[in-house]
């Protein structure tokens, strides 16, 4: 049976990470709270509103109303990557070679480790940033479409137009498609690697609500996504993706929507988070399901998985937080 | 979906949206209200920190980004930066008692106002409390003259206010407030100098909550006659006697309020020479009144003409009396967006009557209101 070492906070978690095994907890207020031999807190933030798991490196990215941009250590070492004051950053992005992008207004800046800032000007503002698992490329999602862009050459960009807000956006981790959450209750997808003239578009829609959430898988043969009372899981090991294709519903609860997913590290079991603060583990081979956390004081608002896929550490609207640990 | 699954039902932070020509007092009535004690905190959302004196974390500068929604509707537009700051915001609610949006002095209010509806995450955290628009008494008549958004934010307005008026003479300040009353009959207008108003009249209003609106202005629709302007300590909601009367040859209840009330002496703008600003006017409204309708054919009809006419529509409002509905129900609506609700039970003795204003563009008025008398439960055969 999967035991819950509760954790309670003050007021609105944002996000659960673990870098190592420490998992760490990042506060709408701003602090971060390890559970590294007991609960550590440190500051990094006046106002915190988004921090990531950086991708490319053991450390958490940061964005606060405080202008600034933050880079995180599992010692909880917090150093300042960029501060614009008066503005809030709510995206960043972490990238190869110790990069970091975020955006303001209509622009993404991305830092290199030399220290040199680029700025990449878009028309609209940047809703979101993702970089490509390969070479240091970023994604800039925006108001009809996203930007595609090679940071540090003058090779020209890529335009990925759909009208419509694109508030999110993911590369597949083989980088053959790309993936926005839109304003409206939809995904829309590129295929990266077709040749011209095929149909590039994958349009990714019936939510009855916006998705805010979405994970890939190991290997990214699925990604599952909220917005919906259910887990909905696209299937994307086919060469043209899920064109054509049904998505699955997992963890299907009566009018008690999704709010965050997360797929494990090594397996193909997904971890849905509910408005209700529940938690469900999913196998994907047979859809069967465990219960890993009763409802709680408010939404999931976090949850990532321990690298060996032992623990799950979770964040809640509402600060009732705590890890998750599946083994026992 | 989210009502009925979110576990803990908070009370929705009231926003209210400032707007107004550049140089209406805008940045003025915002350092007011961020400063004066009156125990309230706020969170404001403006373009640009400019003027605003006063330090306060709770500032946010925000770019404007309409975003037009993907169903294929034009006047579905919603402010994009605001759905990501308001969401931000609303993670520590604790910290502000109501949020403000100050828009740019070209901005079109409607944006703004549908994103508190349109956005399902938005909505289920603030409501909107009211749109006030602040007016340059000086200037009116230039700002009509050379562009729309003046006029669209007067007519999208709950509250106007009418501002310098220590820099008009009475004469010009009577045409403006005219000129304010022909474009918005429902709004509430108060004359000012300097943004010295109550707070209490600009803040809190609940204009957009169908529960709130008819019990803080029981003259709601009341108020389509040129004359109803108050000075800033006009109390719509106190008590006053009802006493029908025949006014400038207009047939409505008219209400006294406890103070110097001006009369100006003319007509519906019959007299005004060639120069009135009237004549710049593109927005108009229509006042209808009937019996108790028939909800099979009042809610088709409803339906039908927002879809039809919705960008035209600037704002809607009224009471309806269903045949056998023992409640009043309030309807409301800003474009295509239409929201209804059973407010309360008919008094004894009140009049069982439907009223509905229209404002808006290149409405066919004649149109609405033979359509409008068309669903009443009892059509009359004269």
């Amino acid at each position: 049976m999967p035991t819950v070492a509760p954790l309670d906070i003050d007021g609105h978690v944002v996000a659960a990470h673990f870098l190592g095994d420490i998992p760490i907890f990042a506060t709408a207020a701003g602090t971060i709270h390890r559970l590294d031999g007991g609960e550590k807190v440190t500051d990094a933030h006046h106002g915190l509103l988004t921090c990531i798991r950086d991708p490319f490196s053991a450390t958490l990215l940061s964005g606060g109303e405080d202008g600034r941009v933050q880079r995180i250590s599992h010692d909880g070492t917090v150093s300042t990557i960029s501060e614009t004051p008066r503005k809030w950053i709510s995206v960043v992005a972490g990238g190869p070679q110790g990069a970091v992008a975020w955006a303001q207004g209509k622009s993404s800046f991305v830092k290199l480790s030399d220290g040199t800032v680029k700025e990449v000007k878009e028309e609209r503002s940047v809703e979101a940033i993702a970089f490509a698992p390969k070479g240091l490329r970023i994604a800039a999602a925006r108001y009809n479409g996203v930007s595609l862009h090679w940071v540090g050459t003058n090779s020209p960009m890529q335009d990925l137009d759909w009208k419509g807000a694109h508030t999110g956006v993911t590369f597949s981790p083989d980088g053959r498609f790309l993936v926005t959450m839109m304003q409206e209750n939809a995904l829309h997808g590129w295929k990266l690697d077709s040749k011209s003239g095929e149909s590039r578009h994958m349009r990714m829609t019936g939510y009855p609500a916006k998705v805010k959430s979405l994970s890939w898988s190991v290997k990214g043969k699925w990604l599952a996504s909220s917005g919906a009372p259910a887990a909905i899981v696209w299937p994307f090991s086919a060469k043209d993706g899920p064109m054509g294709k049904a998505p699955m519903e997992l963890g299907t609860r009566a009018n008690i929507m999704v709010t965050q997913v997360a797929f494990h590290p090594l397996e193909e079991v997904l971890a849905i988070g509910f408005i209700d603060g529940m938690i469900l583990g999913v196998r994907i081979a047979d859809g069967k399901e465990a219960l890993l956390r009763r409802p709680g004081k408010g939404a999931i608002t976090g949850m990532s998985w321990s690298a060996s896929g032992k623990l799950l550490a979770f964040s809640s609207e509402a600060g009732d937080c705590g890890v998750i640990d599946i083994s026992g | 979906m989210t009502e009925n699954t979110a576990p803990v039902a908070a009370k929705p932070i009231p926003v209210t949206v400032l707007t107004g020509y550049l140089g209406a007092g805008k940045t003025t009535l915002l350092n007011r209200i961020l400063s004066e004690s009156h125990g309230k905190k706020y969170a404001v959302i403006v373009n640009e920190f400019g003027e605003i004196g006063i330090d306060n974390d709770l500032i946010v500068e925000s770019d404007e980004e309409i975003y037009e929604m993907n169903n294929g509707c034009v006047c579905c537009t919603v402010r994009g930066d605001l759905i990501r700051v308001v969401e931000g915001l609303m993670r520590r609610p604790g910290r502000f008692d109501g949020i403000i949006v100050e828009t740019t002095g070209l901005a079109d209010p409607v944006p703004v106002a549908q994103t508190f509806f349109m956005d399902d995450d938005v909505r289920a955290k603030t409501e909107l409390d009211a749109v006030i628009a602040l007016v340059d008494a000086k200037h009116l008549p230039l700002r009509l003259k050379d562009s729309r958004e003046a006029e669209d934010q007067i007519a999208f307005a709950d509250v106007v206010l009418i501002n310098k008026t220590d820099l008009v003479t009475p004469e010009e300040l009577a045409i403006v407030e005219d000129v304010v009353r022909a474009i918005n009959p429902t709004a509430r207008i108060y004359n000012t100098s300097r943004s010295g108003i109550d707070l209490a009249r600009v803040l809190d209003q609940g204009a957009f909550n169908l529960e709130r609106a008819l019990e803080n202005d029981p003259h709601f629709l009341d108020h389509d006659h040129e004359d109803h302007v108050c000075g800033p300590d006009c109390g719509h909601d106190h008590s006053h006697d009802h006493h029908g009367h025949d006014h400038h040859a207009h047939d409505h209840d008219h209400h006294d309020h406890g103070h110097d009330h001006k009369h100006h002496d003319h007509g519906h703008h019959a007299h005004h020479d060639a120069m009135s600003p009237i004549h710049d006017i593109t927005v108009k409204s229509v006042s209808l009144r009937g019996g108790e309708m028939n909800p099979d054919r009042f809610f088709p009809w409803i339906q039908k003409i927002t879809q039809a006419e919705g960008p035209n529509i600037l704002r809607l409002k009224g009471i309806i009396a269903f045949k056998g509905d023992e409640e009043r129900y309030v309807i409301q609506g800003v474009h295509m967006i239409v929201e209804g609700d059973h407010q309360r039970p008919w008094k004894d003795g009140e009049k069982r009557e439907s009223r509905l204003v229209f404002i808006g563009r290149e409405l066919d008025f004649d149109k609405i209101q033979k359509s409008f008398m068309a669903c009443q439960a009892e059509v009359a055969v004269a």
